[in-house]
């Protein structure tokens, strides 16, 4: 028996090289138009403008904290473009490569880490599910939600509803994942487990939560685990589309780890240099999702100088609406503490609302009185 | 109709109306399908509605609740059955993080009408954590209501609540009272019934004011019958979050005296907030200070020992007493 297997170098399902090549695989194949192709590319400059923009404001003490995307945005727009409307997506907090493509404004996903909301949109509207911190609970909201799409028979047909939900490598330490794992298996539940492996969960690197590869995890429940490059767009959209499908035909979860990296901090609190080698970053900037695509894009012909200065107008355009939409996102009303706590009212609740409404009034009286 | 069930059937029985009023009302938990709960408070369930819609459930407390958030999401309304008290704990972040603050994360937009249903407290001669009352901690988290019944009445009408209710509901079982029997009038409107979050005067009284909820209330009814001394008015809460303290402070207010008993330790419970918030508002009607009569601030003994720890009724009677000592 081996007793090294987390440091067995598992293949990866690659379809873009880090040098821009194409590669065809047999089990994904991918024909993509060039207009999709494009597409892709404005996603994943456009959303890392969105992030670098909020990294800005948060040390302009516009936001309270930015849990940054930076070089996982390969993952997150491949997978979500897989995604078709009907479908339901569960992120964790890092996920706003899938909010842009789902279509939540920048502004809405910003209003969570200004302070001003624990949300920020409707997940109905959007079919993605309001950001969720405590690492892995979302693997089990997806995973019921998927079953619910079982009993409503919404499954099958080409046009069925399939779930997928984003974790990190860090949540696949936790109870809750594996519970969640475990009941889609026994379920055969249409959910796809998307794990992003950026290989640190905060200071702590992959081998500290895992002895396998986390793709391996999935056989032992009983279904099928594949690992992608994740910094390559391509593999991420057609091994996702492949996963949604499998779950859609009623063929049960799939789980795809996302092998990438953190490029930045976990947060705008952290301090990577204080537990990871410059090295390490050096060699994983080689491997950049936006690089390839534009490598490989410009040396086909799929685009020209004049597309790539587009979409860098574009961002630029972006990147002000950020700012300015960020600082004229109001504070809320001191009773929105009250505020949808219940669907129908609790006593104790009423009392201390109007209580506190009548101390927030005593103010504007005396202010009107002069002042005490 | 009116028909003689025992809680535990009136809960069976509440179950089952509100499944065939709604189809999407489902039923999980560990055993709850074939073998009927260990309980059998699910009995016949699974035969009648099927696999989809009475879920055997790995065995995984989060995974119990975690999915029934999500089954909620996706338009359900599941009543999951935690299998008793003591293993509720591993459900603790599901329910506390997720299933209580999700309405508010949304602003509105999400509403979970799940049902937690725990059997819970003492007297059945249990091993370790099958008779615990952790009902101060659901109290204390703010997006969950939380109800107990004392009756078969209310475990029928209140189960129906609960699941009705678009808030999460965490409904406690008193598992020594589940073979008590009353009579049910199984076909009246729903809306008729009581409301969940009302408390109730089940012994009407003018000297002193004995508050009860769930396995509690039969002793507390017991000791205001033996108790000729005084004239007991005994509440019957139900509701513990929120309170109805209107129906408490206007029976304090005549009496005089509070005396509140329930399973649970003394300290931080149910009880104690009861006490702090009935001093504020009745403070001048009080002849006495409110007296607590609960278990020790210690875990659950073993069940060799469970007499002494459980309030029976010498110990109420003797909270009585101590009311009027003052």
């Amino acid at each position: 028996m081996s007793d090294n297997t987390a440091h067995e170098e598992p293949e990866l399902v690659q379809l873009l090289t880090p040098e821009g090549e194409l590669r065809h695989h047999p089990d994904y194949p991918l024909d993509l138009g060039a207009d999709e192709v494009r597409g892709l590319y404005r996603d994943l400059v456009l959303v890392r403008r969105v992030d670098t923009e909020a990294v800005a404001l948060q040390r302009q003490g516009e936001l309270g904290l930015w849990a940054s995307l930076l070089g996982q945005e390969a993952a997150q727009i491949g997978s979500a473009r897989a995604l078709r409307p009907q479908d339901m997506a569960f992120p964790s907090y890092r996920e706003h490569g899938v909010a842009w493509v789902r279509g939540v404004e920048p502004r809405n996903l910003l209003a969570m880490f200004r302070g001003v909301t624990n949300g920020g949109w409707d997940p109905a509207e959007h079919n993605l599910h309001l950001y969720t911190i405590v690492i892995g609970s979302q693997t089990l909201h997806a995973t019921g939600y998927a079953m619910g799409v079982q009993r409503d028979g919404a499954t099958g047909g080409d046009d069925g509803t399939a779930v997928i939900v984003y974790f990190g490598d860090g949540a696949t330490s936790q109870g809750d994942t594996n519970e969640a794992f475990n009941f889609a298996a026994v379920n055969n539940a249409p959910v796809v487990f998307f794990c992003q492996n950026n290989q640190w969960a905060i200071s702590e690197p992959l081998e500290r939560q895992s002895r396998v590869p986390l793709y391996r995890r999935a056989a032992g429940f009983g279904f099928p685990g594949v690992r992608i490059d994740g910094n390559d767009v391509f593999a991420s959209l057609a091994v996702t589309r492949r996963a949604l499908q499998h779950a859609r035909e009623g063929q049960g979860p799939m789980l795809i780890e996302a092998f990438t990296y953190r490029m930045g901090a976990h947060t705008t609190n952290d301090d990577p240099t204080r537990y990871r080698v410059a090295a390490e970053l050096e060699e994983w900037k080689r491997k950049d999702p936006i690089l390839r695509l534009r490598a490989y894009m410009a040396a086909n012909g799929v685009a020209d100088d004049d597309f790539f200065a587009a979409v860098d107008a574009e961002a630029d355009k972006l990147g002000e609406r950020v700012r300015v939409d960020c600082r004229a996102l109001p504070d809320p009303d001191p009773l929105d503490i009250f505020h949808e706590v219940y669907a129908e009212p609790h006593a104790q609740l009423d009392l201390q609302r109007a209580e506190f409404a009548d101390y927030l009034a005593s103010f504007e009286d005396a202010g009107a009185e002069g002042g005490r | 109709m009116s028909v003689n069930l025992t809680i535990g059937k009136a809960i069976n029985a509440g179950l089952r109306r509100a499944m065939e009023a709604d189809p999407k009302v489902l039923v999980m938990g560990e055993d709850v399908g074939k073998l009927g709960g260990v309980f059998r408070v699910t009995d016949q369930l699974y035969k009648d509605f099927g696999a989809d819609r009475v879920i055997d459930t790995p065995l995984a407390e989060s995974g119990i609740v975690g999915t029934a958030i999500g089954l909620a999401l996706r338009g359900y309304r599941p009543v999951c059955e935690i299998q008793f008290d003591g293993f509720f704990f591993p459900a603790t972040n599901q329910t506390f993080t997720q299933l209580a603050k999700m309405r508010r994360r949304s602003a509105g937009a999400l509403n979970l009408p799940v049902v937690l249903r725990i059997p819970y407290g003492g007297g059945i001669g249990a091993v370790e954590h099958h008779s615990e009352s952790p009902e101060a901690y659901f109290a204390h988290t703010a997006g969950l209501r939380v109800v107990t019944v004392a009756n078969a009445v209310d475990a029928y009408w209140m189960i129906q609540q609960a699941i009705a209710s678009p808030d999460p509901v965490v409904f406690f079982e008193p598992k020594r009272r589940y073979y008590d029997k009353a009579d049910v009038d199984t076909e009246a409107a729903l809306d008729s019934a009581h409301p969940m979050g009302a408390a109730r005067v089940a012994r009407p009284g003018t000297d002193v004011t004995l508050l009860a909820y769930g396995p509690m209330v039969k002793t507390a009814l017991q000791a205001a019958e033996a108790d000729s001394d005084h004239s007991i008015e005994v509440i019957d809460l139900r509701s513990i979050s929120p309170v109805d303290y209107d129906t408490v402070t206007e029976s304090v207010r005549r009496t005089g005296r509070l005396v509140i008993t329930h399973e649970a330790p003394v300290s931080g419970g149910v009880g104690a907030e009861i006490a702090a918030r009935v001093t504020e508002s009745c403070f001048y009607h009080l002849e006495a200070p409110v007296i607590r009569v609960g278990a020790f601030d210690t875990p659950y003994p073993q069940s060799r020992l469970e007499e002494h720890y459980l309030p029976d009724l010498d110990r109420v009677l003797d909270g009585v007493d101590r009311a009027f000592a003052y």
